[in-house]
């Protein structure tokens, strides 16, 4: 039996032929209403270019601070790194450990490993432990929480705005950027080259 | 645009086909899919078992990650001890409303909701209910969705920790609620993690065919 269009839905297990997609247009499963497949024309090539933007974002990300607090004369920058160091220090070291993971490691491992995996299929070549990489992508996109970090970085500045100066940083603006850029590059990620090169 | 749906709706485990999770290869059967390698199952291993053991689990740490301080806060106007609560009740009462409605979204009513859904969920799994299963796949997807956003006050904590170091203008540090709160979203997200919704549909098809 030959199954090669055919496709299941991961939400309700139901089987469904795979038909063309227009540009831009996902298939949804006829039951339950999951996206099955996405259409990618030139996908991987964008996904690319947006990942190695996002290598960019997340380095400038963490090199600038996040928000500056100006109180009575004193002042305090605040870095991501700069954040995660003063949580292990002051002994909060599960904190430390919560936030060093969603926001450092886990982007870090999800725009590495689409640029692992984009860079050789760009040249026609399989990339090398394809499966662990793709599943170290997977593990990365639900562990990251960028966004909910932008967020966290809005209500935190808000908190202080009325007792003191709480400006915010260029990484603020780097995250929010970063966020947009890593959801786009998974949306334009093309699996179907992936699995389907030899 | 929707795929052709086979004459009787078929489904993958009743085709006798396992559909790999990480590549959607179709096999026949086996232990690891031949075109990724990766290992494969008709439904998630122990899903059942896996998901009660995390909500449980996340259910018993809510309770010291709402009654233990969450925030330290010791400023001119004095020492101040604060769980998530009474953060925002204090958010509330000192005028910034959208904030205390955002925070309050994000750390009580999804985790609360979250657990109870998934908690729904798994027993109208277990108790072979066949009906509104579209429904209950919505849910599933929007609990997937929402989870993480629960931690947004791990992080607002985290930075008032690393900014407020103001000498005796003010000093705020992360309190003990925080940790178990943080283990909360953990523990939630892996319980939905661990729930197969195609089990849901498994239930509805024995009762129709």
């Amino acid at each position: 039996m030959n199954v090669a269009h055919l496709v299941a839905c991961h939400d309700c297990d139901l089987l469904q032929r795979r038909r063309p997609l227009p540009e831009g247009g996902k298939a949804l499963c006829g039951r339950c209403g999951a996206v099955l497949y996405r259409s990618h024309p030139r996908g991987n090539e964008r996904a690319l270019a947006l990942a190695l933007a996002g290598l960019f974002l997340f380095i400038l990300a963490n090199y600038f601070p996040i928000a500056t607090l100006i109180l009575g004369g004193e002042r305090v920058e605040a870095t991501l790194y700069g954040a995660v160091r003063h949580l292990y220090r002051t002994e909060m070291r599960l904190l430390a450990g919560m936030v060093f993971v969603t926001m450092i490691l886990m982007p870090s491992i999800q725009l590495a490993a689409m640029c692992w995996l984009l860079m050789p299929l760009r040249r026609g070549h399989v990339p090398q432990a394809r499966t662990l990489a793709y599943r170290a992508l997977e593990v990365a996109r639900t562990w990251g929480m960028v966004e909910v970090f932008v967020l966290g970085v809005l209500v935190t500045l808000v908190k202080l705005a009325h007792v003191a100066d709480a400006i915010p940083g260029v990484a603020l603006g780097s995250f929010g950027a970063l966020m947009l850029v890593i959801t786009a590059a998974g949306l334009s990620f093309d699996e179907e080259e992936l699995w389907s090169r030899a | 645009m929707e795929p052709g749906v086979s004459a009787a709706p078929l489904t993958a485990a009743a085709a006798g086909l396992l559909s790999c999770h990480t590549c959607a290869l179709l096999s026949p059967g086996g232990a690891r899919c031949p075109r990724c390698g990766s290992p494969l199952h008709r439904r998630k291993p122990d899903s059942l078992n896996r998901s009660w053991a995390f909500l449980i689990a996340s259910v018993v740490l809510y309770l010291p990650a709402n009654l233990l301080p969450v925030m330290y806060t010791s400023s001119l106007y004095g020492a101040q001890r604060d769980t998530i609560l009474s953060g925002i009740v204090y958010l509330w009462q000192d005028g910034s409303w959208e904030i205390a409605t955002i925070v309050f979204i994000a750390s009580v009513l999804v985790p609360l909701l979250k657990m109870l859904a998934i908690a729904l969920l798994l027993v109208s799994v277990q108790a072979r209910w066949t009906g509104q299963p579209e429904s209950r796949t919505r849910l599933y997807r929007a609990v997937e969705f929402v989870g993480r956003w629960s931690i947004l006050d791990i992080y607002v904590v985290a930075l008032l920790a690393t900014l407020v170091q103001l000498g005796s203008f003010g000093h705020i540090a992360a309190g003990p609620g925080a940790i178990f709160f943080g283990a909360v979203v953990v523990l939630t997200m892996l319980a939905s993690m661990a729930f197969d919704p195609r089990l849901i549909w498994d239930a509805a098809e024995r009762s129709n065919g």
